[in-house]
């Protein structure tokens, strides 16, 4: 594997008196799929808030492609801007703009693009998110929760970024439509060359595009590895997540 | 990871134009290329060498794709050279993606669509006073159903609309009411120096205050406040489906949401117009005083022998009708917020420019109306 992306030492978050992480490390190689895993409340969202800087961290260091979140000066938040894309649980578009406009959106930063150009990319990054040609010009409000989860993606990877974060990708869409993001996560990532961070409770996202799982528990995360590895630790969450009939039943296809 | 802009050198070997392109082939350096790539000519077949290239994204990948379509496509023949397996698959990827344009018609432009626009506009204008006439009418029902069964009403939410509509609007109230007493005491007094008769304002600040201005002052702020207030609870429960989720546990929005708020105006708008009477006549003899010499026993006299109470009557017989509009027009522009943050905005401002209106209309209908009436 290649050279480390993201790199999280000794953060404690806390809101008021409730500590959600504390002395947690985490490191994610370049190209590699990161699924995180925990229970819920456990702060699998808040941590990806965290490294893209949305959240402030109590202590601890949090180094992105090189560069340290929170960004200590204008220039180094520049530099990282446009490497990173995040999709947010239910899309996050911009409901007074059409979906192409969204995904216009990160494009407006190149200088000198012309608009026949950045429309043709937009139209483009929507056909790679498997959203037929005229989603384009609707309004998010007018498009089904899988498809926004689209037109997320499609923003997210607007300018190719070189990490993606991916907030539950298949929450609340349909076993079809869940394994096709599957596959499209998996895809895009080899195609492209994208580092993933994806935080799911979806046992089939895990196993399906996974190379690797980071469980969140007590504050940290308890233990990384590979999907095989995680049968074989002894911890009692791990376990019951990793060996309870749906994990089985995830697991399955794999095996057979 | 360098940020160099890509370079593309050009040349013509053997009657093949041939593209080299050194660097990052990415988004950054987009701009340029596009417009290179946009110059090739098809008079030749082209060879492109990825040889120097440190990294493509999908954004080089469609220009690529696209030069390659646009070429082959006028019969020219275009060859990829020394890209990595990554690369031309990426390509590749990219091409296969890439989205057919669907025609879509274009509307008709002309006399006859302007007309048809303007008679949709009428029609929806008509439509939204049938529906302001539903929501009135949906809104009195329940009221009726509330002497009925009693045990259906929300006393908690009434009164916390009460709190919100009513007390924390008399600071704003009190203050307005008091500033326009002593701007009709000030004035009135520089007019009516000019006939010596000073005196004559304590009934033109007390029958204008009382009549009209205080209750229609009032109105209009209660308006600017808690229209606006309406809209934006209910359309954002309305955004997050929650009144769906009510109707499907059973719950009636109009009882739950509207009956409360509706009442809640109804109750304390006239005690809002009472409190802004008073300060406005506060103020208005505060300024006679200071600026006309009338003392506050004099005052006080002559407002009690010169007017009469029926002016005060006519003013606050008109709060509860307009505290009924405000709270209609509220009620009704939640109902209509859609899907986005940008129709909850529309619909916030479309109220209490809508209720501002309709007060006035009403204010205006009751003038006439009394006045035919003779009092």
């Amino acid at each position: 594997m290649g050279d480390t992306v993201i790199s999280v030492r000794g953060l404690r978050t806390q809101f008021g008196a409730q500590v959600v992480h504390d002395g947690l490390d985490l490191d994610v190689t370049r190209g590699e799929i990161l699924g995180v895993v925990g229970g819920s409340g456990t702060g699998k969202s808040v941590l990806l808030r965290t490294i893209v800087g949305l959240n402030a961290a109590r202590e601890g260091t949090i180094e992105v492609l090189g560069s340290s979140v929170p960004a200590r000066s204008k220039a180094e938040r520049e530099r990282l801007e446009g490497r990173i894309g995040v999709m947010f649980q239910d899309g996050a578009l911009f409901s007074s703009l059409t979906v192409r406009e969204n995904v216009e959106v990160p494009l407006r930063r190149i200088a000198g693009l012309a608009p026949k150009t950045q429309s043709e990319l937009a139209d483009l990054k929507i056909s790679m998110s498997g959203l037929p040609y005229y989603a384009g010009d609707k309004y998010p409000s007018e498009l089904s929760g899988g498809m926004r989860k689209r037109a997320g993606l499609a923003r997210a990877l607007a300018l190719d970024p070189e990490i993606v974060f991916l907030d539950e990708p298949t929450a609340g869409l349909d076993p079809i439509g869940a394994a096709e993001f599957d596959r499209l996560i998996h895809g895009l990532s080899r195609s492209l060359g994208l580092t993933v961070f994806l935080v799911t409770h979806d046992l089939d996202t895990l196993y399906a595009v996974c190379d690797r799982v980071a469980v969140l528990a007590e504050k940290r995360v308890l233990v990384t590895g590979t999907l095989d590895q995680m049968g074989r630790v002894d911890h009692p969450w791990v376990r019951q997540y990793f060996d309870g009939p749906r994990a089985r039943a995830a697991r399955a296809p794999k095996e057979g | 990871m360098t940020k160099s802009l890509p370079q593309i050198e050009t040349r013509d070997e053997d009657g093949t134009q041939v593209l080299r392109l050194l660097g990052a082939v990415t988004v950054e350096g987009l701009p340029g290329l596009d417009r290179a790539f946009r110059d090739v000519s098809a008079a030749q077949p082209v060879r492109i060498e990825f040889g120097e290239v440190s990294r493509v994204d999908t954004a080089g990948a469609h220009l690529v794709a696209r030069l390659r379509a646009r070429l082959e496509a006028e019969g020219q023949r275009v060859t990829l050279e020394g890209a990595s397996a990554q690369t031309a698959a990426l390509i590749d990827t990219v091409a296969a993606a890439e989205p057919v344009a669907e025609t879509e018609p274009v509307p008709e432009r002309g006399i006859r669509t302007r007309i048809a626009g303007i008679g949709a506009r009428v029609a929806g204008g008509a439509a939204f006073a049938a529906e302001l006439l539903a929501m009135l009418g949906l809104v009195l029902s329940r009221l009726a159903r509330v002497l009925v069964r009693p045990r259906e009403f929300r006393l908690t939410a009434l009164v916390h609309h009460c709190e919100a509509v009513g007390v924390q609007a008399v600071p704003i109230v009190a203050l307005m009411a008091f500033l326009i007493g002593i701007v009709l005491a000030f004035q009135g007094a520089t007019q009516l120096r000019q006939f010596g008769a000073e005196v004559f304002v304590v009934d033109l600040i007390a029958i204008s205050i009382l009549r009209e201005l205080g209750v229609l002052l009032t109105s209009i702020i209660v308006a600017g406040r808690t229209a606006s207030a309406f809209t934006a609870a209910i359309g954002s429960m309305k955004m997050r489906e929650e009144i769906d989720a009510m109707r499907t546990l059973g719950l009636d929005p109009a009882m739950m949401l509207f009956v409360p708020r509706v009442l809640a105006l109804l109750l304390m708008l006239p005690i809002l117009a009472l409190i802004a009477n008073a300060a406005g006549i506060v103020g208005g003899g505060l300024m006679a005083w200071l600026s006309l010499g009338i003392s506050p026993p004099m005052f006080a006299t002559r407002l009690v022998e010169s007017t009469d109470v029926a002016n005060y009557v006519i003013g606050i017989v008109k709060a509860p009708v307009f505290a009924v509009i405000i709270g209609v027009v509220g009620c009704n522009a939640g109902m209509r917020v859609g899907g986005n943050a940008e129709s909850l905005g529309r619909q916030t401002s479309s109220a209490v420019v809508t209720a501002i209106f309709a007060v006035i209309v009403a204010d205006a209908v009751f003038s006439v109306l009394f006045a035919e009436i003779g009092i």
